[in-house]
């Protein structure tokens, strides 16, 4: 259990909480989806980082290499950022409509207008 | 739509080479890197780089939605229906294995559909989300 | 020939509709198409049940890649049960979906509905079948992202806040569900589920897995609502068009707490889970406090579809309660209330979507005097109540009974009679409708309302009814519950 040897768990974790933190503490709904971009990012890192041998080849059969990486993790995260991509764009759209509902993307504001229309109800 | 004519001029050049660098991609992903989601997201971006040049109402006349929305929906069929002739072949869902006499060619076979329904429905979906982001500026604007 | 691709096939056909409704651009055929296509799901789901009955397990393999190393699709006691429920649901709801939906959304949406709907049902369906941790999670993301479009697509502008917060908390769900798969996968270099269940038992004492479990059960403890972690329900489901809240109440969860069953039960095991980790004291005390809890704030509510909404947050804490007893009577009674609840609240919410289409809106002070304007669909919505509360002769009963049984079993007699009190707190919120619709006069405006039109209440008087003969004839869903309960403690090493 050595620190540099594992500095890449570090990197991962430092990205989850860091992206965590945002989509917690952030109001804006912009900045919010960021957050959560670089909370999955750190998940990227965290099935790649362990693929990769020092030293190995791309995994294609030849005589004269004996060492490959793992290619499956790349596979998976290949999947994983589609996900993401398609989870960032569809969020933005419903920004999009939010903005065009409520005139702005600060959290708080749009619940207290939604409170003043609950209150005239 | 932009008057600056480096850019236009450019811009003509340019956005062939770019098709044909999305065609070499797709094809060339069996030997090298690539494949379908990346020539995808390169013809998509041709795309997006001539109607920021050239306004959006040229980019949808280049590629019209209705077409755009019918690669989307294309490209998963072709996908789809690569596994569903696996079945009919007489082996499992996605069985590249029976789609050619040999296994090897077989599986060559099954990927390079697959590749070509992935690059379709990629630039489709890309094309389209700029579409409905670009268009819906307009709509705040004038409203 | 066909026979054999049943697994694939489940999943497959809902999944290429899915397109070809796009392609086509018609709300008509999109809807036939939707229809076809769950009725089509739901007899496959049939027929792998019975043939799961003869021959125990059945596996496909993707691609003929065989497990573990391609995708394998698996079918045994506990999914076959949880297939036919959603199909069941998906089959309801289809037909139901056309009269509602046109009355809720402008017609150049009409096809998309459908198109993200039959995704929606291809995702659950794919999260059931799949015996693949990855692939489990895009299954996920393919249910989810449809979900947020359908509830985004309601006609108040808060579906819109709804359904953003729903993202965000769904995603992190998800993403909290494939780190978890990333530690397993570090420990096991396997994805295959009932591979990895194998090599678990090298590296159970080792701390990487026991992050797995901890993340795996946040992340879907977030998809499942669990308590605390269900503050996305209540919106999402109030503010989604009515068809689409049925659909998910009855289903989306469900498939969710199946994914922890087989988790816990299958892969981690019950002596990590139940015997080193006192998950079984944080599920029973998490579950009591969403009983008691959510059902309390039902009670106080204002529209019906956020009471009933609330009142889900609390049946589903039954559900994981079951879970944490961890003995036979205990998890069948889990079990069976995962379909007694979906098919109960996907009848209550149809019955709902009539309401909002001919008031124009769920709220009790509107519903005053329902009863006489809609009595078919408020007798409906009292016995649908009555199931929820557990009266007997309903189905909501036969699970409420086992889940006491599993209590008394497990010594734990304060729990038994916590149980029959949270149901006098059910009676509270369900008797607060009665009120209003039995007792109140109508407004006077009110009195032209008709009965809503009988594409809508037929399907909807289908799942009460179902609710109702599955409490008398307790046979079909106790039998399916038992396997799948005995699957579940047998597989445990």
């Amino acid at each position: 259990m050595s620190f540099p040897g594992h500095y890449t768990y570090w990197v991962t974790i430092f990205l989850m909480i860091a992206g965590l933190y945002i989509v917690i503490a952030r109001g804006n709904l912009v900045k919010k989806l960021i957050g959560l971009g670089i909370f999955q990012t750190s998940v990227y890192l965290l099935y790649i980082a362990p693929g990769k041998l020092i030293g190995g080849t791309a995994p294609i059969l030849a005589a004269s290499f004996h060492t490959y990486s793992n290619p499956l993790p790349h596979v998976l995260i290949l999947t994983a950022i589609v996900v993401g991509v398609a989870t960032l764009a569809l969020g933005l759209a419903i920004v999009v409509r939010i903005r065009e509902a409520y005139d702005t993307i600060e959290e708080d504001e749009i619940l207290e207008k939604d409170r003043a229309e609950e209150a005239e109800e | 739509m932009m008057r600056d004519l480096v850019l236009r001029v450019l811009g003509k050049l340019l956005i062939p080479f770019v098709l044909l660098f999305a065609l070499y991609v797709q094809f060339h992903g069996d030997f090298g890197p690539g494949g379908g989601f990346q020539a995808g997201v390169i013809t998509a971006a041709a795309v997006i780089f001539y109607a920021i040049i050239f306004g959006l109402p040229a980019a949808r006349r280049f590629a019209p939605d209705r077409i755009v929305e019918s690669m989307i929906a294309a490209g998963v069929l072709i996908f789809g229906g690569v596994g569903v002739f696996g079945i009919l072949m007489g082996g499992n869902y996605l069985d590249y294995f029976v789609l050619a006499h040999d296994t090897v060619h077989g599986q060559e076979r099954g990927i390079f559909w697959v590749e070509v329904g992935v690059a379709l429905t990629v630039s489709g979906v890309m094309t389209k989300v700029f579409y409905q982001f670009a268009e819906r500026r307009r709509v705040v604007d004038e409203a | 020939m066909i026979a054999d691709h049943l697994p694939a096939l489940q999943v497959v056909v809902p999944l290429l509709a899915a397109p070809l409704m796009m392609l086509v651009r018609r709300g008509t055929f999109a809807w036939l198409v939707a229809v076809a296509v769950s009725w089509t799901t739901l007899a496959i789901a049939f027929a792998l049940a019975v043939k799961v009955r003869e021959v125990g397990v059945i596996s496909y393999a993707m691609g003929n890649w065989p497990p573990p190393w391609g995708i394998e699709y698996r079918v045994d006691a506990l999914n076959s049960f949880v297939l036919v429920l959603v199909s069941l649901v998906a089959s309801v709801v289809a037909p139901y979906a056309r009269t509602s939906v046109a009355a809720e959304l402008p017609r150049d949406q009409h096809y998309l509905v459908f198109t993200m709907f039959s995704l929606c049902l291809a995702g659950l369906l794919g999260i059931t079948i799949t015996g693949d941790a990855f692939n489990l999670f895009v299954f996920l993301e393919i249910s989810s992202l449809s979900t947020y479009v359908l509830i985004a697509l309601g006609r108040n502008r808060r579906a819109l806040l709804a359904a953003y917060q729903y993202l965000v908390l769904g995603t992190i769900g998800a993403t909290f569900y494939i780190i978890g798969v990333g530690l397993l996968y570090l420990m096991t270099g396997t994805l295959n589920l009932a591979d990895m269940a194998q090599r678990l038992r090298d590296v159970h004492e080792m701390r990487p897995v026991l992050a797995a479990l901890a993340f795996i059960t946040a992340g879907v403890g977030l998809k499942l609502a669990l308590f605390p972690l269900h503050f996305w329900l209540p919106n999402a489901y109030a503010y989604a068009p009515s068809a689409i809240t049925s659909f998910l109440a009855a289903s989306a969860t469900k498939v969710s707490v199946y994914v922890l069953l087989r988790y816990y039960f299958l892969i981690f095991g019950v002596p990590l889970v139940f015997g080193r980790l006192p998950m079984a004291e944080v599920l029973i005390g998490l579950s009591v406090l969403a009983v008691v809890s959510a059902s309390l704030v039902a009670v106080f509510q204002r529209d019906l579809k956020r009471m009933f909404a609330y009142s889900s947050v609390a049946q589903i804490g039954y559900i994981t309660m079951g879970m944490g007893l961890a003995n036979k009577a205990g998890m069948t009674g889990a079990v069976v209330h995962l379909f007694n609840h979906g098919i109960t609240k996907g009848a209550i919410f149809l019955l709902l979507g009539g309401v909002a289409l001919r008031v124009g809106s769920t709220s009790l002070e509107r519903v005053a005097g329902l009863a006489k304007t809609m009595p078919l669909t408020s007798f409906g919505i009292v016995l649908g109540g009555m199931s929820l509360i557990g009266v007997p002769g309903t189905a909501g009963f036969i699970s409420k009974w086992y889940l006491v049984l599993g209590a008394i079993e497990h010594g734990y007699w304060g729990l038994a009679v916590l149980l029959v009190v949270s149901s006098l707190i059910a009676v509270a919120y369900v008797w607060r409708f009665v009120e209003v619709a039995y007792f109140r006069e109508p407004e006077p405006g009110a009195a032209r309302l008709a009965e809503a039109p009988g594409s809508m209440l037929i399907p909807a008087w289908i799942m009460v009814a179902a609710c109702v003969y599955f409490g008398l004839d307790t046979s079909l869903p106790l039998d399916g519950a038992r396997a799948a309960a005995a699957l579940l403690l047998g597989g445990a090493p």
